[in-house]
Parts: C-alpha cells; structure tokens; sequence
C-alpha cells in the first residue's frame, strides 16, 4: 500500500468514526435538534443503530434544502447546544422566505482550518483584510471577519446585497447593475487608500476585475487574495493570474452556507489552470454522483452531480443535492479524500438559475 | 473524421486560445465543426478598457485608403482561401460550415456572400449615403470646409459593439463601413455563426487593415452586457427579451422584431394579382428569417383572396437538403425550437380570429428531411385584433389582415420596414409622415429591397459622429 493509500484509509476510517459520533448526538433525544428527533420518529428503525459509515448515510434518503426555508428555526438547534448563543444564516441571493442555517462555532472551526493552509506569505500574519462579497445575513459575512481575526488582522467591510442584484440581473436594468457595482468598488477603493495595512483580500471574479481595472493591487500592497463565486472557472483562474494580480498569491475556493468552506488544491501549472476543490473532510464530505441515479458515485474523471453531507455537532446534513456539477478528483497528500475539478452549474439546471454578479 | 476547427479569440486583432470553448456540430450529421475560443467576460471588459489606443491607430489611416482597403477585402473575401484558427478557409468551405451549423442553406448563403460582396466593394456608395455627400476628409482632418461654411465631426465612440444574430450572414453587411469611419469593431458572433465576422476581419487583415481594427470575442450573456456597457457605441440583434434591457439606451443602436409590413391600397387592391410575387418574396426570401421579410400584409378588401394565393404560391417553397441549389428554406439547429414555434402558432389560432390558409395548400407546418427540421410557410388569414395579426416568427409565415381604407394608418403596428403598393397620395403622405414606419418603400418594391446608399435601420454614421460647432479667427 503507497503512502497515500494509507492516508486515504486513515482519512475514511476518520471519517466513518466521525458519522457514528454525528449520528450518535444528532439523534440522541437529549442532544438531538428538534428536526432531526422527529425526522427519526418517523423511520422504522434507529439511526444509530443502523449507521456505521459514510455508505449507511443512505439509509436517511437525500435531505432537502426546501427543509430550511422558513420558521421556526430553533427546529434546528440541536438541545446539547441549547445554551450556546446562536446565529442565523440566510442561503442564496433569491428573495422570499430564506432557507435558514443555524450555526453556533462552525463558521470558526472552519475558517480556523482554512486559516491554517493560508501561505504566510500571501496572507501575512497582521495583515488587515478587506472583505468586498456578499455581507448581510449570510455567513461569509462574519466569516471572512473571523479568518482576518484569526490570523491577527483587521477586517474592513463594504455593503453588498447579492438579492439586489439579482433582482436587477432579472429586470435587465444591466446600467443599474453597473452603477451598484461602482458604487461597492468606489468604497473599497477608499478602504484601500486609506488602510495601508491591509495585504489580504477576499473579493469574488467580477469585483476583481472591477478593482483591477482602477488600479494596480501590487502597488497597493495587496500581498493574497482569496476569491469565490460563480464565475470561478479555470479560464479566469488564468486570466486573473496572467493579467490580473500577477505576483499576488491568489486562492480560488468554493464554499456555501450549507457546507462551510472547500480548500482548494495549490497551485501548479501542469494542471493547466484547472481548479480542484477538497471539502473540509470529515465535517463536510462531497460525493459526485450519477443524476439519474444518485446512489452511485461516479469513477474518477468522470462528471457527476455534488451530493453535499455536512457533519458538525450544530448542523446535520446528509447527501443533499447540489446545483453544481464537477469531474470527481483523486485524493492527493494534504487532502488524502475525493476532491471536485472544474465545478459549475449542474447542466440540467442552468437555464433556471440566475448566477449572481457580485 | 477531420478534428473541428479551432477559431480564437482576437483581441485587438491578437489570437487568444481560451481554455474555455464551446464546440458547434453540423446541425444534420452531429459531427463538430468548430471550437469556439470564449471570452470570459472581465476579459473583454478589459481589452475594451484599451480601445482609444485602437480607435488612434485606425485615425491615422486616411479614409482614402481605409476604403481602398475594403474593396480590396471584397476581392479576399469572395475569391481567396483565408487564414480561419490555425488553418485556412477556401470560399466553398465557409460557405459549406456556415450551412452545416446554421441550417441556412448553401444556396441562401451564397447570396447573402453577394450581399457582402457588395457592402465591401461599394463602401464608398454606401458612406456616400449615409453621410449625404460629406467630403469624407472631414475625418482625416478634423474638419473641412463645404458650401462655405466650417464643418467638423466628432467621434462617439472608441469602438463600435456588434452582439451579433446567428440568422442570417447578410447582417454583417451593417458593420462594415465602420472601418473606413475609423471606429474599431468590438464583434460578438452569434454562437452557430461565428464564421462570417471572423472571415470579414481576415480579408481586412489581408488588405492591410490595421489588427487593431477587429476585436473577436465569443462570449457569453454577461460578456455580451459588458461589450453593451463599455462601448459607447453598439448595434444589438435579438428578439424582443433580448433587446428590451437596452432599448432606452440611445448607445446602443436595437435590431429586434422588425414587423415589417406590406400595404397594398384601396387604389391598386383590384390588381393585387400583380403584386403576389412581390409580396411573397418579402415574406420569403433569404429563408423568411430577416427583421425586414414581412410578417404581416394589410389591405382594404379581398383579403381572402391575397391569403388563398399567397399560401398557394408558397407552398411550393418545399424543404430541401442544405446543398440543393433550388433550397429556399432554412433548417433549424435545435428542432425543439421549431416545435416550440409551431406550438405557439398553433396555441394563437385556437384563439377565434384567424385561420391557417396555408393548411390547404401543404402538409404539415413542421416537416423533417434527412434528419433535419424545418417550419414550411404559413399563411394565416387573421382579424385586425388578434395576436397573429402582427407578430414575427423565424420561419416565412406572414398574416393577411383586412382594415377599412380609412384605418390603414392607424391600424398598423411599428414596423422597420414597409412596402406600399400605393399611388394614393393621401395614404403616401400618411405614410411619409408615420412615426410608426423606419424604411419606406413605395410601389411594388419588396421589403426587402434594400438601396445600399439609404440607411438600413439607422445611419451608422449619425450613430458614429455628430457634428460640432466649429469656428477659427480669420
């Protein structure tokens, strides 16, 4: 057995543990979520007695993100965590009633590990952060804050409500749409100017862009930047180091509400700027599967839907079923589990989504 | 098998290879033609940002010579093989892989390549046109002096955006005289039609034509918005939801639905038989597929008459293979769109109203060849009111509408183009004066005969320049 072998063993070992343990609290009728507790009152059989790995997880059928959409939330707060102060986090740009992520410490633990794979180099430690994504009630907001925090910075904020946008994405107001984005970009400019502190950026493609195109973020300081969205592919991966921000370290990620935060696999031109994605294993796990039969995972190499399962003691979420699609990615060193190579939008899906600008 | 052909992107004239590419089959065999290079939208946005440098390079080339080289590109682009991607293109191969993905056929092509032909070749006609006889140095040097008087114009624009149709190649046609006005073209091909902007900048480059001239960038929504948003000056082809966001913008100059109309007044209805061929060639010709094919045809009386020999008359337009040289008919890439627009005539005329003609004449309205689909022509005699009465379809379908006289005016929508087959001066002037009409033909003149030294659906040179007060000391 090769080196990486036995780290994928260990790492699925790990992770079968782990899903004994989640299974175990979410569905004790002591530390178990309103939801969840009910959800199994209506199973012929006991999760935990029935669960032992990862693969048992298909025992509870796919979860349904329509599940999180409205009231009440305290539905989802598990009872051995009833005393923690607790937060809300709302999914997506679409308007109407959200879909509600309760979280208490994940946003930290997971930032926290992320912080710990950031270069020193790219994201120094000290270094203040400027934060130009979505903010209001969605979890990058806050985390993005604690990431800057963790690593002894300063985060400076802009406004930014991706439902506006989309809402004039839907309109076709494409001149208002422009002017909300200069209008975000003026005040990060300003921040910029007058915090020379800050090294490290969090921003998605289209405002990159927008910023670059004012000015030059090597000139001002600017030493990573961390950048997430819809545009994320591997063309702009290139463009973006080529003729954006070249010399600045720049991590691609792919993260939500419902999963917390992928790590993506560094840099090396012999992958041709191809972008592949690790979920943080074994809080979140991704599977990509056959559409047409979600129970089957896919061979490596081959395209598949993303089948999501987050595993924390705050939040429990078994095989839910992405809008995106991706090639299935072979474990490597630092992250010896299935990763995710070129995501995007699940094909079946893309005439009704509406993508954001921001 | 030959591997497809991979067209770049040119910025500024510059072969970019994307790692982003969409490929495009042959709509009959399936087999891929083409590897489309894409540009990613912040890509274009900033190339453009860099369009005054370009548009310094094209003024330092006189108009004299701009034009010299166009013709010269006329010659290129009828006679010569031409650089496509890494490889190159005889005439007879574009022609052949522009039918493949588009479904239009050879035959069709090659004439709107005549269309082509001639906008190249007759440039100077066609400015001589558009700017009603301006001694076009005014553009070398900034000003000039005519009837006395000083004159200057002054440019709009660094670049001139095309979001271009994949229906029909003669639209290219338009853009051309762009270059010897000395605007740069910023071109967005339509996704199965990549071939003919590509083929008209290399015959320019052939010519000698400045690489900062032609900027290629096969993109998607949000890249076509970006081109709309930084170019100060744009033409946009598209259906109504396409062209709705920008139709307040006065920078951007629409090609939607044209509507376009014949009349035929209460003076010459008694001789409409005269006129049939007329009126089916407006609906007809080049495939029935352009803003300026008419999809309406209005009269006083007889109107059941007009739509029992028009629906006959067409009936004969058959669906043929791609390489036949009597096809007139175009072919639909995606047959689920021929579905959905035959569904949503057949939805309308459930509605009391208005009633297929053509149906007596001819089989079904969808009809499949060798694997392709296509919609045949379609006839419909139809109530002023009803929704048929005035709407556009991308296949020859035309409504025969019957008004009093006295409504003619009235009761006609907006419309690019209209053909009044009239000698009434009364409806003449009232036509001369409608807001409602952007080309006007009168007599039996087709919609679709377009004068090359009258503007088609705008100046581009209003569109281009504007003229500026200019005075200097004696």
């Amino acid at each position: 057995m090769s080196d990486l072998e036995a780290r994928v063993k260990v790492a699925r070992d790990t992770l079968n543990a782990h899903v004994r343990e989640m299974v175990a609290w979410h569905f004790d009728p002591a530390t178990g979520c309103p939801f969840w507790l009910d959800y199994a009152d209506r199973l012929d059989f006991d999760p935990r007695d029935k669960i032992e790995r990862f693969d048992d997880l298909q025992l509870l059928g796919h979860f349904e993100d329509e599940w999180l959409r409205g009231g009440p939330v305290r539905r989802w707060v598990p009872k051995g965590l009833a005393d923690q102060p607790v937060s809300v986090f709302e999914t997506g740009g679409s308007t109407g009633v959200p879909k509600y992520r309760i979280n208490i410490e994940d946003y930290k633990i997971d930032y926290k590990m992320f912080s710990d794979h950031l270069p020193d180099e790219g994201f120094p430690r000290g270094g203040d952060w400027l934060m130009l994504g979505p903010t209001g009630p969605r979890r990058l907001r806050l985390a993005v804050e604690y990431l800057a925090q963790v690593r002894g910075g300063i985060c400076f904020l802009v406004d930014l409500d991706p439902r506006w946008v989309n809402k004039l994405i839907k309109a076709g107001k494409m001149q208002e749409l422009e002017a909300y984005k200069n209008h975000a970009i003026d005040q990060a400019l300003t921040i910029l100017r007058a915090n020379d502190n800050v090294k490290c950026i969090f921003t998605t493609p289209k405002l990159l862009e927008a910023l670059c195109e004012k000015v030059s973020l090597q000139k001002m300081g600017i030493k990573g930047i961390f950048c997430g969205g819809t545009e994320m592919d591997a063309q702009f991966n290139r463009f973006a180091r080529e003729e954006l921000i070249e010399g600045i370290e720049f991590v691609p990620t792919y993260g939500n509400t419902l999963m917390g935060l992928a790590h993506s696999k560094p840099f090396d031109p012999k992958d041709n700027y191809a972008i592949t994605y690790y979920p943080p294993n074994p809080r979140a796990v991704i599977e990509l599967v056959d559409p047409d039969d979600p129970s089957q995972v896919v061979d490596y190499g081959q395209t598949g839907r993303i089948a999501l399962t987050t595993l924390t003691r705050e939040f429990f979420i078994p095989r839910f079923l992405e809008r995106d699609e991706a090639e299935r990615a072979r474990p490597i060193e630092a992250y010896p589990w299935d990763g995710v190579e070129n995501l995007r939008l699940f094909s079946a899906l893309q005439e009704s989504v509406v993508v954001g600008v921001y | 098998m030959a591997a497809p052909i991979h067209l770049p992107v040119l910025r500024a004239g510059t072969p970019y290879e994307s790692l982003n590419k969409t490929a495009v089959s042959h709509i009959q065999t399936g087999e891929p033609l083409v590897d489309v290079s894409q540009a990613n939208r912040g890509l274009a946005g900033r190339d453009l940002s860099r369009m005054e440098s370009h548009r310094q390079v094209l003024a330092e080339v006189p108009v004299a010579d701009l034009i010299a080289m166009s013709k010269s590109a006329a010659e290129s682009f009828v006679n010569d093989t031409l650089p496509v991607g890494e490889g190159e293109q005889s005439l007879d191969d574009y022609v052949a892989s522009l039918s493949g993905t588009t479904g239009m056929p050879q035959a069709l092509v090659r004439r709107n390549v005549d269309k082509i032909y001639k906008a190249l070749s007759e440039v100077d006609l066609i400015l001589d046109g558009l700017t009603r006889g301006l001694d076009l140095t005014v553009l070398d040097e900034g000003w000039t002096v005519q009837g006395g008087r000083p004159l200057s114009y002054i440019c709009q624009t660094n670049a001139l955006g095309q979001i271009l149709p994949s229906n029909s190649p003669g639209v290219h046609s338009l853009w051309v005289p762009s270059v010897p006005l000395k605007v740069p073209l910023v071109l967005k091909p339509g996704r199965e039609e990549p071939w003919t902007p590509y083929r008209i900048a290399q015959a320019f480059f052939k010519a000698g034509c400045p690489k900062e001239a032609f900027s290629f960038y096969p993109t998607d929504y949000g890249g076509a918005a970006e081109i709309l948003l930084r170019c100060d000056r744009s033409m946009l082809f598209g259906g109504g939801a396409t062209v709705a966001p920008w139709r307040d913008d006065p920078r951007v100059q629409i090609h939607g639905p044209g509507q376009s109309k014949v009349l035929i007044g209460p003076d010459t209805i008694d001789r409409w038989e005269d006129y049939v061929d007329v009126i089916a060639d407006s609906i007809a010709i080049n495939g029935g597929r352009s803003c300026i094919n008419a999809s309406s045809v209005w009269v006083s009386e007889k109107g059941d008459e007009v739509a029992a020999a028009l629906a006959e008359r067409l009936a004969a337009l058959v669906p043929r293979k791609l390489d036949d040289p009597e096809a007139g008919l175009a072919a639909f890439g995606n047959p689920a769109f021929a579905e959905a627009i035959s569904g949503t005539v057949d939805a309308h005329l459930r509605q009391e109203g208005a009633r297929e003609v053509s149906a007596d004449y001819r089989g079904e309205r969808l009809q499949k060849l060798d694997g392709l689909t296509f919609l045949v022509p379609s006839i419909v005699r139809s109530e002023p009111d009803h929704p048929l009465a005035d709407t556009e379809f991308l296949f020859p379908f035309a409504s025969v509408v019957e008004v009093p006289s006295s409504d003619l005016l009235d009761a006609i929508g907006p419309s690019l183009a209209v053909s009044a087959i009239t000698e009434d001066e009364a409806l003449i002037d009232g036509l001369l004066r409608s807001p409602k009409v952007e080309r006007l033909n009168i007599g039996p003149l087709g919609t679709h005969v377009v004068s090359w030294d009258q503007p088609h659906e705008g100046n581009l040179f209003d569109h281009l320049y504007v003229q500026r007060a200019l005075q200097r000391a004696s």
